[in-house]
């Protein structure tokens, strides 16, 4: 089985992702920006990183590259994708999941150990996890979650929120100026999925930690997910969803 | 009135313009050897050309006579001093490669873009050699953090480095943040970086075989940067002189990361023949240098050159300094597949000459034809020999004397004011160690490494903050450790002690993790080389990294001289910034500076020795007339090297800390904070207290152990010569160092009733001062300025009765 990882011009922490993926045991192959070919891939990341440098504004070139054409048919087809960071960005920017990323409150990059929670251990993006605090870096200028009250209240009735920032006593950080909210995200959103459940972004990186030598591999338990996830996927023949062609297409 | 008149040029008078060489900075006695070598007038483009490669900065025309002293050999050393970067051979067919730069001009004027294309020029030496950089430390220096302009630079360089660093996909892992009233209107911003490669990647700035082409790829280039080497590095200057401004470059990340991805896949595919970044002198400087390297030399085609504006004269172009340009030499049958790389990568790319037998370097305009002559009717417009230029640069012996008076103690020191309450000397020594852990050089780097990404590419086992930053080579059991140290307080006071304190530190820092270093690599930040007394203080610091590391082992692998640090002023302390970068064989026998587990035994090895001066207590508290600054036993430093790199060895140890900026109390409390043990000890005071728990002095350790492993531990260091003290154990909450022996009663009488015979302090207490201390200080994080002493003294409440028993 085949996982892809998105490389556009300014992707820098694909080398993470590919990383990870290996620590889980599955082929990872690197999708280039200037092809929507996504070479029969199970499931594709979008890495971290400043794609086309984040000019104008995070993710905003990103969206129209030729594999984002490639990812969106992929996501209404069924398949699973997940965008990490950078990644989030350019799938909010492409209206893949919902919501937008703002420049964190303190008007500063961060890059530091933060705590996450699921929500729900039964979304393809969290199966594996063991629904305690995951512990993994956050490493961006621009995470701030936003979405307007009514689309956050339909987020959290229908499960997309997937992960919030919690505090040391596993309670989610819902103030944004909370310290283990390190971004001021609205109620301490860390990352969100599509209404199909198969399209996931979140802003800190599970995939650097991956290792034990790293500090620890707590973030493995999202990546083994993803995994576990495109290969129920393939397994049943790639089965269409209709539900993740209509989120596909109600975004666009 | 009649001052202001007598001041002004008369009337009469008009000023003449300075004559051209002048305003490129050219001397007369320069232009005079310029004449000499091409035997006649240099024109216009060809006397910008002298004026940048002549430049300090590039020719290195002061301090070259200096750095030949250096020992540059060692084991395994694959590129060394006069390559971009040094690498070093470290098994399993890796090599490392790295080097330190300064940016200190450019980011005093314009502090984000100054900061940020230092971090892009050493990258680019890295990648340039055929390495992946996989790490970056930043040794930045300010002046008072409370000043309204000291907080604009921290800032802006802190934004910076990040900025580009963290876009071009290379963690920041380390680093020094130091503040010194000397470095008020010169900040210093040193970046290394690290990079891996491995050994059939490596690859030599030189521009071999005649008929090769020449090919320009990266940013187009611009009238930015022109002059940086010559008008901004290589001259005293007045702060925020907005004329200075269009002399620094402006950096892209997105455009260097592009760059690295296509110069390693060139690299990789041996398209390329040799390849060299354009830094200071742009494209003369890379011309020229790969040229003289080879033996060859280059005719290049001015129009050739793709520009990002139009109107630019042929000097200009010449040595523009736009950033994210490299200069390669390929076979003319390999250049289709070399445009084919930088086209995907979507990098402007130009065939602009010809590897040429002659050793000049030609530059016409009206183009170079097929058969690699210029096409006919095309104008020369300079003919200057490479080596001119590079190898054969004028060279100065400037004068060294040593000041007729030697600045007397303190050092310069942060401002004591009345209002920061700090301890005065002889106060009880937990408030002291409160007032130091929050003082602005000694507490928490944390507000600015958090801006940093420290952790991108999957390699940092350790996040900054404890010590040397530790990454893992992937695909092996081996690991880098990496360090910068500098100590500008005692150079101050002796330029060659201070030197070789900054070497003894820093490998000290590597070696007590269990690696080996591999080399060091500097950079010398000293104040105007035409001042006698500031061409000694390099002199000296020269003679000093070179004793030391001689005596330790460890070879030079490279650097950078950055000379005329002064301003209207003053000049700065002088400055020797010391990187290294070690080997640890087997990642699993890592030993960090945090204890690790409670009941081990703590264990102090080395002793320690009077003076103070220079230290941070002296800073702080003030200083007695009779110290001087610690004294430094190179033999016993590379014992103590060896002995700590043997016990970590033999799995004696748990934690290991050196002792350094703070002393003893200092770096205990630092073990304590980072891991959350508390400690139980016992010193034995001889001399004084404060020598004993803040005095400096080099070669000591703090090593944590289990119980049944102390003895063989003092015993072994015993063997390496070095004395050693179980001092007790690890564990509570509260730190707590009773003083015994004669030293303590003798000392508390001197010091009166107020102090106590115990430093006794909770790890909260500490752990709150250290965290908030550099953000308040620089006023980003709201604080009373004087709630680090409420809890100074509140804390030393604590140990009032046993102050009380001792006064009795």
């Amino acid at each position: 089985m085949k996982v892809g990882v998105v490389t556009f011009p300014g992707s820098n922490s694909d080398v993470d992702a590919l990383n990870a993926l290996s620590v889980a045991g599955v082929d990872p192959i690197t999708l280039w920006h200037e092809s929507p070919d996504l070479q029969g891939v199970s499931a594709v990341i979008l890495p971290g990183g400043f794609a086309y440098g984040d000019y104008l504004r995070a993710g905003v070139i990103a969206r129209f590259s030729p594999v984002m054409r490639g990812v969106s048919e992929f996501a209404a087809a069924g398949g699973h994708v997940l965008g990490i960071c950078n990644g989030f960005q350019v799938l909010a920017e492409a209206g893949l999941v919902p919501g937008a990323l703002l420049r964190n409150r303190s008007l500063r990059f961060a890059c530091r150990m933060v705590a996450i929670k699921p929500e729900r251990l039964d979304s393809p993006f969290t199966r594996a996890a063991t629904g305690r605090p995951i512990h993994i870096p956050i490493a961006h200028g621009e995470g701030c979650y936003y979405a307007d009250e009514a689309t956050l209240d339909e987020l959290e009735r229908d499960g997309q929120v997937l992960f919030r920032y919690v505090r040391g006593d596993g309670t989610p950080a819902l103030d944004p100026d909370d310290p283990a909210n390190p971004n001021g995200s609205l109620r301490a959103i860390a990352g969100v999925c599509n209404a199909a459940g198969n399209v996931a972004g979140l802003m800190p990186h599970p995939e650097r930690m991956s290792e034990s030598i790293l500090g620890s591999d707590d973030g493995m338990q999202l990546i083994r997910s993803l995994v576990e996830s495109a290969m129920e996927w393939e397994a049943a023949g790639r089965p269409a969803s209709a539900k993740a062609a209509a989120a596909v297409e109600a975004r666009r | 009135m009649s001052d202001v008149i007598t001041t002004r040029p008369s009337p009469a008078e008009p000023p003449r313009p300075e004559p051209l060489h002048r305003q490129l900075g050219v001397t007369d006695e320069e232009l005079d050897a310029i004449r000499g070598k091409l035997g006649r007038d240099p024109n216009h483009v060809e006397l910008a050309m002298f004026s940048v490669m002549w430049s300090e900065h590039c020719s290195y025309k002061s301090s070259k006579p200096l750095l030949k002293t250096l020992p540059t050999r060692g084991s395994g050393m694959l590129a060394g001093p006069g390559d971009n970067a040094g690498v070093v051979r470290i098994g399993d067919g890796l090599a490392v490669a790295f080097k330190i730069e300064s940016h200190n001009h450019p980011s005093a004027v314009e502090p984000y873009q100054g900061a940020a294309t230092g971090v892009g020029g050493i990258l680019r030496d890295i990648f340039t050699m055929g390495a992946r950089p996989i790490a970056v430390l930043d040794a930045l220096r300010f002046g008072d953090p409370t000043d309204p302009r000291t907080r604009h630079l921290v800032d802006g360089i802190v934004r910076g480095v990040g900025g580009y660093g963290n876009c071009v996909g290379v963690p920041t892992v380390g680093g020094e943040l130091v503040f010194d009233p000397s470095y008020q209107g010169n900040p210093l911003v040193n970046v290394m970086a690290i990079g891996l490669l491995e050994e059939r990647m490596l690859i030599l700035a030189e521009a071999p075989g005649p008929g090769n082409y020449v090919v320009l790829f990266g940013s187009t280039t611009g009238r930015d940067g022109i002059g940086g080497a010559s008008v901004l590095a290589s001259a005293t200057f007045a702060d925020s002189d907005p004329n200075k401004r269009p002399t620094v470059q402006v950096g892209d990340p997105f455009a260097e990361k592009l760059l690295i991805e296509a110069s390693l896949e060139l690299i990789d595919r041996r398209l390329v023949e040799g390849i060299q970044d354009l830094g200071a002198g742009g494209i003369t400087c890379a011309s020229s240098e790969s040229a003289d390297k080879a033996g060859t030399g280059i005719l290049m085609d001015l129009d050739a050159i793709p520009r990002r504006e139009p109107g630019m004269a042929a000097w200009e172009v010449m040595i523009s300094e736009s950033q994210e340009r490299m200069l390669a030499t390929c076979r003319p049958e390999n250049y289709p597949a070399v445009r084919e790389v930088c086209e995907r990568w979507g990098i402007p790319i130009a065939l602009v000459g010809r590897v040429t037998t002659e050793g000049d370097i030609v530059i016409v305009e009206g183009g170079i034809g097929a058969g690699g002559l210029p096409n006919p009717g095309a104008k020369e417009i300079a003919r200057v020999p490479a080596k001119a230029l590079t190898s054969e640069a004028i060279v100065h012996y400037r004068l060294a004397t040593p000041p007729t008076r030697r600045r007397q103690a303190p050092a310069p020191g942060i401002p004591l004011t009345a209002q920061d309450g700090l301890p005065e000397r002889g106060m009880d020594p937990a408030a002291v160690l409160v007032a130091l852990l929050g003082s602005p050089n000694l507490s928490s780097r944390k507000w600015v490494y958090e801006q940093y990404d420290a952790c991108v590419q999957s390699n940092t086992v350790d996040w900054p903050g404890h010590g040397a930053a530790v990454l893992r080579i992937k695909g092996t059991k081996k690991a880098l450790v990496a360090t910068t140290d500098g100590n500008q307080t005692v150079s101050a006071l002796d330029p060659y002690l201070g030197a070789q304190l900054s070497v003894a530190e820093a490998t000290r820092n590597v070696s007590i993790t269990g690696a080996r270093p591999l080399g060091i690599t500097n950079c010398l930040n000293y104040g105007n080389p035409e001042r006698p007394e500031a061409f000694w203080q390099l002199q000296e610091a020269v003679r000093g990294m070179g004793d030391a590391c001689r005596t330790l082992g460890v070879p030079v692998t490279g650097g950078n001289v950055s000379l005329y640090n002064e301003y209207p002023g003053g000049a700065i302390s002088p400055t020797p910034e010391i990187g290294v970068v070690g080997l640890l064989d087997d990642i699993s026998f890592l030993v960090r500076p945090p204890f690790t587990t409670a009941g081990d035994s703590v264990v102090l090895i080395g002793h320690s020795a009077p003076g103070m001066a220079g230290s941070a207590y002296a800073a702080l508290a003030g200083l007695s007339s009779e110290d001087a600054p610690p004294s430094v036993d190179l033999d016993r430093e590379a014992a103590l090297q060896s002995f700590i790199r043997e016990a970590i060895g033999r799995v004696l140890v748990a934690s290991a800390q050196d002792v350094s900026g703070g002393g003893l109390a200092v770096a205990i409390a630092e073990c304590c904070m980072w891991s959350g043990l508390g400690a139980s000890l016992k010193l034995g005071v001889s001399g004084s207290p404060a020598i004993e728990l803040f005095g400096e002095s080099p070669g000591r350790l703090v090593l944590s152990c289990r119980p049944r492993q102390a003895a063989a531990i003092e015993l072994l260091a015993r063997q390496f010569g070095l004395a050693a003290e179980t001092l007790g154990t690890v564990g509570g909450d509260r730190l707590r160092i009773e003083l015994t022996g004669q030293g303590a009663t003798g000392a508390a009488e001197e010091r009166g009733s107020r102090v106590a015979d115990a430093l006794d302090v909770s790890l909260a207490g500490l752990r709150h001062t250290w965290d908030h201390g550099l953000a308040r200080a620089l006023g980003v994080e709201p604080g009373p300025g004087h709630e680090a002493v409420h809890e100074a003294a509140h804390e030393s409440e604590a140990v009032q009765p046993a102050a009380t028993d001792a006064g009795d």
